[in-house]
C-alpha cells in the first residue's frame, strides 16, 4: 500500500508545466540541522553573557502586595534584578495589533510580568540576571513577595456566572462598543446571524441539541522559549529570539519598552516548533531590561515547566450546538453558543472558531454567539488552526449522530451539504474557489474508506475540517550572484521547510535548479517587513514575494541580454535557465554565463519585493480513522488513519504530507490524552511531558495522506496554506469512530481511557 | 451606492434591518450616512476617530486595512466582521 498519493486531476499537465514545483528536493538547511550545527534560541552565546531566571507566582490568583528584592541583589554573582516596575508605565498607552487595531498595552505588559496581580499559576513576578543559571535560581529564592491570595476561577462556564470571582475588577463585557453595567469575566460577546433560524428549524425533520467541551491543551513544541538581549550603552538593543515572527517581537518589545524600532534589531534563530505559541513575547522584554540594568548580554531560557505554566496554550471551551436536518440529511438550521477561555487576559480565538465552524457546509440559517472569557489560566495563544478544532468538533460529531440515526453515509451527507464557490458563509463573506467537494469525494473514493472494517469493538469515523488561512505581508530580497546562483533573503522564520518551498517558486520562474537558490532567514534590519510564520501563509505569501522577485530578475536578465546582443528585448526570452533570441538568429547563453558577464561589469541584478495578498483561499480536509476500543481499560488504539486535504498546488509534496501527518498527530493527542490538570487551588499539576501525555510514534500507525489539488486562483501557482487544517478533523473523526465501535458518543475532550470507561459503564 | 451589512449585534438599532444601500465615497462616509438613519450606530463602529478595535472591514470579500478611509467602489458589499489573528 502506498501511504501517500496525490489526487491531482491535472497532474500530467503540472508535470509538463513545471520543472521545480511538485518535486521533492532536499531542504537547504538540512545538513545544518542533522549535524547539530543549526543555532537555536538556547544555543546563543555572547562574551560576558549573563543568565536570566524568572520568579513565578505560586498562586493562581493573588494580589501582589509587595516585592522585596534586596537580598537577591546582594547575592554574589547577581548583576541585575527586575520587576514590572522596571517597565515604562503602560498607563494609557496602546499597542497596535495590526488588523486587531489599537488595544490597551497594560494587559500585554502585565502578562510578561505581573504589576499588581498574578492571574495564573506561574505568572512572572520578578527576574534575576546572574553569572550562572544556578546563582540566578538561588537568587530567585531570596526575593520576598507578599501575596493576598484570591479564589481562582478555572472553568469557562463558572467564570461566566454572575457570582464568579472576578479575574479583573475593571473588566466589563464589550458588545460591539456597548459595555456591561457590571464588571464581568466575559470580555466580549459577538454574534453572526444568517437567514432565519426559526424558519430553518421549522423545515427540519430532525433536531439535535448537544454540549461539547474541549480541555486546555498546549502546542507542545519541542524547543522551549529562549531570548537573548544585548542592550548597548548607546541605546541600541539587539535580540536573538526563537520566534515565529522577528518583526512581531520587534513591535512588541518596542511597545512594551517604549523604545524606537530603529534602535531595536531582532535576529531570529532556528525554531524548534511553534504552532502559534511562539508569536507572543514572554522572556524577550525581560532579557532586554535585565541587559540594560546589568550592561551585559542576558539570556533567558524557559524550562518545560515554565512553558506549560506560563506560555499560551489554546482555549478550553464550551460549545452548545443545535442543528436541524431533513430526512434526506440536508442541514436546514444551526444555532450555536461558543464560550472560549482567554486565560488571564482577554483575547481568545473564539472569533475564528465562529468563522470556521460551519464553513464546510452551505447552511441557509445560522446564528453564532461567541463569548471571550477570562479565567485564571495562562493567557491563551494561537495553536494550529486556532479556534477551529473546538467549534468544528461539535458540528462534525453531530453530523455523524444524524447519519447514524437516519442511516446516511457520512461522506454523502457532507457532499450533500458541502460548501462551494459563491456560497455565503455564516459571517457573510462568500466562499472563493474552494476544494471542499473534491476533498470529500477523494476521501469517499479512497482505498481506506472503500475497505470494510471488521472485528469487535472496532469502528470507523469520518470528519471534515476547514481553516481560513491567511495572507498578510511578506518580503524578500533576491540578488543574482556572479556564478548564476540567486541569494534569497526572507523575513519568514522557517518552521516547516519554507526556505525550500519559497526558493522553489523563485527557481521555477527562472528555470534554474532550486539548489541554485540560496535562501536565508535574516534579521529585521536586513529585509522588508514580514508578518508571522502563521496562518498557513508562508508558502502562499512569502512564496508569492519570491515569485515576484524571480519575475523581476527575469526581466532584468532579458534586458541585459538584449542590450548585449543589440536586439530589442521583445526578441529575447528566458526559459529553463537559458536566454535565447526569438528573432531567428539562434543566439543563446545560460543564466550562469550572463551572470558572470554582468558581475565582471559590476552590473547588479536583483529585487526587493513586498506583498500583502488576500486571495489565500480556504483549506479543507476530510479524514477517515479506524479505532479499536478496549472496553475494560477504555484505551483507544488507532488502527488506520487517512488524511485527505486540498493543497491548492503542492509546491513540495513531502512537506505538504509532513504537515498533514503532523496536524493529525497533534489532533490525536488532543482527542485522546492531552489536557491541563489543575487542582482545586488552580495550580497546574502536570507541567512535564511525563504527565502531559502527547502521542509518540509507538501510539500511532502510519498516517496515510492524499493530496487533492484544486488550484487557488488567487496565487500565481495555485498555492493554498496547508499547515493548519489537518489538526481540525481528528478529534471528531475519533469520537465518531468510538461511537461506531462501542456505541457511546463522547462530546468532551480528551476522550481518555477513564472517560471512555465511564461512558461505557453509564451505557451498560 | 454601496450595500452595507449591519453587524448582528446592531440589528436592534436598525429595527432588524440587516442590509441596506447607502451613499458615500469612503467607508467613513457610509457610517456617517448610517448615523443619520440610525442614531448611535457610529459610536458602536467608530472609536476615537478610528474603526473600533477588534473590527475589520470587508469590501467585496477582501479586508481593507485602510478602514474608514477606504474608497468604496459603487455597488460594493461592505461588511463589519470581528478581526481575527493567530496562526
Amino acid at each position: 500500500m502506498n501511504p501517500t498519493q496525490t489526487m491531482a486531476p491535472a497532474q500530467t499537465e503540472v508535470e509538463q508545466k513545471y520543472k521545480v514545483i511538485g518535486t521533492r528536493p532536499i531542504r537547504h538547511d538540512g545538513v545544518d540541522k542533522v549535524t547539530g550545527r543549526a543555532v537555536y534560541g538556547a544555543d546563543v552565546q555572547l562574551p560576558g553573557m549573563l543568565h536570566g531566571k524568572v520568579l513565578r507566582s505560586p498562586h493562581a490568583h493573588a494580589n501582589i502586595k509587595s516585592i522585596n528584592t534586596a537580598k537577591a541583589e546582594a547575592l554574589y554573582g547577581v548583576k541585575a534584578v527586575m520587576t514590572a516596575a522596571d517597565f515604562p508605565d503602560s498607563g494609557s498607552r496602546t499597542a497596535n495589533l495590526g488588523e486587531l487595531g489599537e488595544v490597551p498595552l497594560k494587559p500585554m505588559c502585565d502578562n510578561v510580568m505581573a504589576s499588581d496581580k498574578a492571574v495564573y499559576h506561574g505568572h512572572a513576578v520578578a527576574a534575576v540576571a546572574a553569572t550562572s543559571p544556578h546563582i540566578a535560581e538561588e537568587a530567585l529564592g531570596l526575593i520576598e513577595v507578599e501575596y493576598e491570595v484570591l479564589p481562582p476561577v478555572m472553568d469557562v462556564l463558572k467564570a461566566m456566572d454572575e457570582d464568579s470571582p472576578l479575574v479583573h475588577e475593571d473588566l466589563y463585557t464589550d458588545e460591539l462598543g456597548e459595555k456591561s453595567a457590571k464588571p464581568s469575566n466575559v470580555a466580549s460577546h459577538t454574534r453572526h446571524v444568517k437567514g432565519d433560524l426559526s424558519q430553518g428549524f421549522a423545515a427540519a425533520d430532525h433536531v439535535l441539541e448537544r454540549e461539547y467541551r474541549c480541555a486546555t491543551v498546549h502546542q507542545g513544541y519541542i524547543e522551549p522559549h529562549a531570548a537573548t538581549a544585548m542592550w548597548n550603552p548607546d541605546g541600541y538593543l539587539t535580540m536573538w529570539v526563537t520566534t515565529q515572527g522577528a518583526f512581531t517581537v520587534r513591535t512588541s518589545v518596542h511597545q512594551i519598552l517604549d523604545i524606537p524600532v530603529s534602535k531595536l534589531k531582532v535576529i531570529p534563530t532556528e525554531i524548534g516548533g511553534g504552532f502559534g505559541g511562539k508569536i507572543p513575547v514572554y522572556g524577550e522584554p525581560v532579557a532586554a531590561v535585565l541587559s540594560r540594568k546589568a550592561r551585559r548580554p542576558v539570556k533567558v531560557v524557559m524550562d518545560r515547566t515554565e512553558v506549560f505554566q506560563a506560555t499560551g496554550p489554546t482555549s478550553g471551551s464550551y460549545v452548545k450546538l443545535k442543528m436541524g436536518v431533513t430526512n434526506q440529511g440536508r442541514i436546514t438550521a444551526a444555532e450555536t453558543m461558543l464560550a472560549y477561555e482567554a486565560g488571564g487576559y482577554p483575547g481568545s480565538i473564539v472569533a475564528l472558531g465562529g468563522i470556521c465552524m460551519f464553513a464546510p457546509y452551505n447552511i441557509d440559517n445560522t446564528t453564532i454567539d461567541m463569548y471571550d472569557v477570562v479565567v485564571n489560566k495562562p493567557k491563551t495563544a494561537a495553536y494550529r488552526a486556532p479556534g477551529a478544532p473546538n467549534s468544528e468538533f461539535a458540528v462534525e460529531c453531530m453530523l455523524d449522530e444524524f447519519c447514524e440515526r437516519l442511516g446516511l453515509d457520512p461522506m454523502e451527507i457532507r457532499l450533500l451539504n458541502g460548501a462551494k464557490e459563491g456560497d455565503i458563509q455564516s459571517h457573510g463573506i462568500p466562499h472563493p474557489r474552494i476544494g471542499c467537494i473534491e476533498t470529500t469525494e477523494a476521501a469517499r473514493d479512497c482505498e481506506h474508506y472503500q475497505t470494510p472494517l471488521e472485528g469487535p469493538n472496532r469502528g470507523r469515523g469520518v470528519a471534515s475540517g476547514y481553516w481560513v488561512n491567511a495572507g498578510l505581508t511578506s518580503s524578500v530580497t533576491a540578488r543574482l550572484n556572479g556564478d548564476g546562483t540567486v541569494t534569497l533573503q526572507e523575513g519568514s522564520t522557517d518552521i516547516g521547510g519554507t526556505r525550500t518551498s519559497i526558493a522553489m517558486q523563485l527557481a521555477e520562474v527562472l528555470g534554474i535548479p532550486v539548489e541554485d537558490v540560496v535562501p536565508s532567514v535574516v534579521d529585521t534590519d536586513s529585509v522588508g517587513y514580514t508578518e508571522v510564520t502563521g496562518g498557513s501563509r508562508v508558502t502562499f505569501a512569502t512564496g508569492w514575494a519570491a515569485y515576484n522577485a524571480g519575475q523581476a530578475i527575469k526581466s532584468q536578465l532579458i534586458e541585459q541580454a538584449a542590450d548585449l546582443w543589440k536586439v530589442d528585448k521583445d526578441q529575447v526570452s528566458l526559459a529553463d535557465g537559458v536566454i535565447t533570441t526569438t528573432n531567428g538568429d539562434s543566439r543563446s547563453m545560460t543564466i550562469k554565463e550572463l551572470a558572470a558577464d554582468l558581475s565582471q561589469k559590476g552590473i547588479d541584478v536583483g529585487s526587493r519585493e513586498t506583498v500583502t495578498p488576500q486571495n489565500h483561499g480556504g483549506a479543507y480536509a476530510t479524514h477517515v480513522v479506524d479505532v479499536e476500543v478496549d472496553p475494560d481499560t477504555g484505551k483507544v488504539t488507532i488502527l488506520r488513519y487517512t488524511a485527505v486535504q486540498d493543497a491548492g498546488r503542492a509546491i513540495h509534496p513531502s512537506y505538504v504530507e509532513g504537515q498533514m501527518q503532523g496536524g493529525v498527530v497533534q489532533g490525536i493527542g488532543w482527542a485522546l490524552n492531552e489536557e491541563y490538570f489543575y487542582n482545586e487551588d488552580g495550580l497546574l499539576m502536570n507541567s512535564s511531558f511525563l504527565d502531559y501525555r502527547m502521542p509518540t510514534s509507538l501510539d500511532l500507525p502510519m498516517i496515510e495522506t492524499i493530496i487533492v489539488e484544486v488550484p487557488n486562483p488567487g496565487h500565481p501557482y495555485g498555492v493554498r496554506g496547508v499547515g493548519e487544517v489537518p489538526i481540525v478533523p481528528p478529534q471528531a473523526a475519533i469520537s465518531n469512530a468510538i461511537a461506531r465501535a462501542v456505541g457511546v458518543r463522547l462530546g468532551d475532550l480528551p476522550m481518555s481511557p477513564q472517560t471512555v470507561v465511564k461512558a461505557l459503564s453509564a451505557k451498560s | 451606492m454601496a450595500i452595507v451589512h449591519i453587524p448582528a449585534l446592531l440589528h436592534s438599532l436598525t429595527g432588524d434591518v440587516r442590509k441596506l444601500e447607502v451613499e458615500g465615497r469612503t467607508v467613513g462616509d457610509l457610517i456617517d450616512q448610517l448615523e443619520l438613519l440610525y442614531p448611535g450606530i457610529r459610536d458602536r463602529l467608530v472609536e476615537n476617530g478610528h474603526l473600533r478595535s477588534g473590527l475589520a472591514i470587508f469590501v467585496d470579500g477582501m479586508v481593507r486595512r485602510e478602514a474608514l478611509e477606504y474608497e468604496v467602489p459603487p455597488g460594493s458589499e461592505v461588511l463589519f466582521v470581528p478581526a481575527v489573528a493567530g496562526g
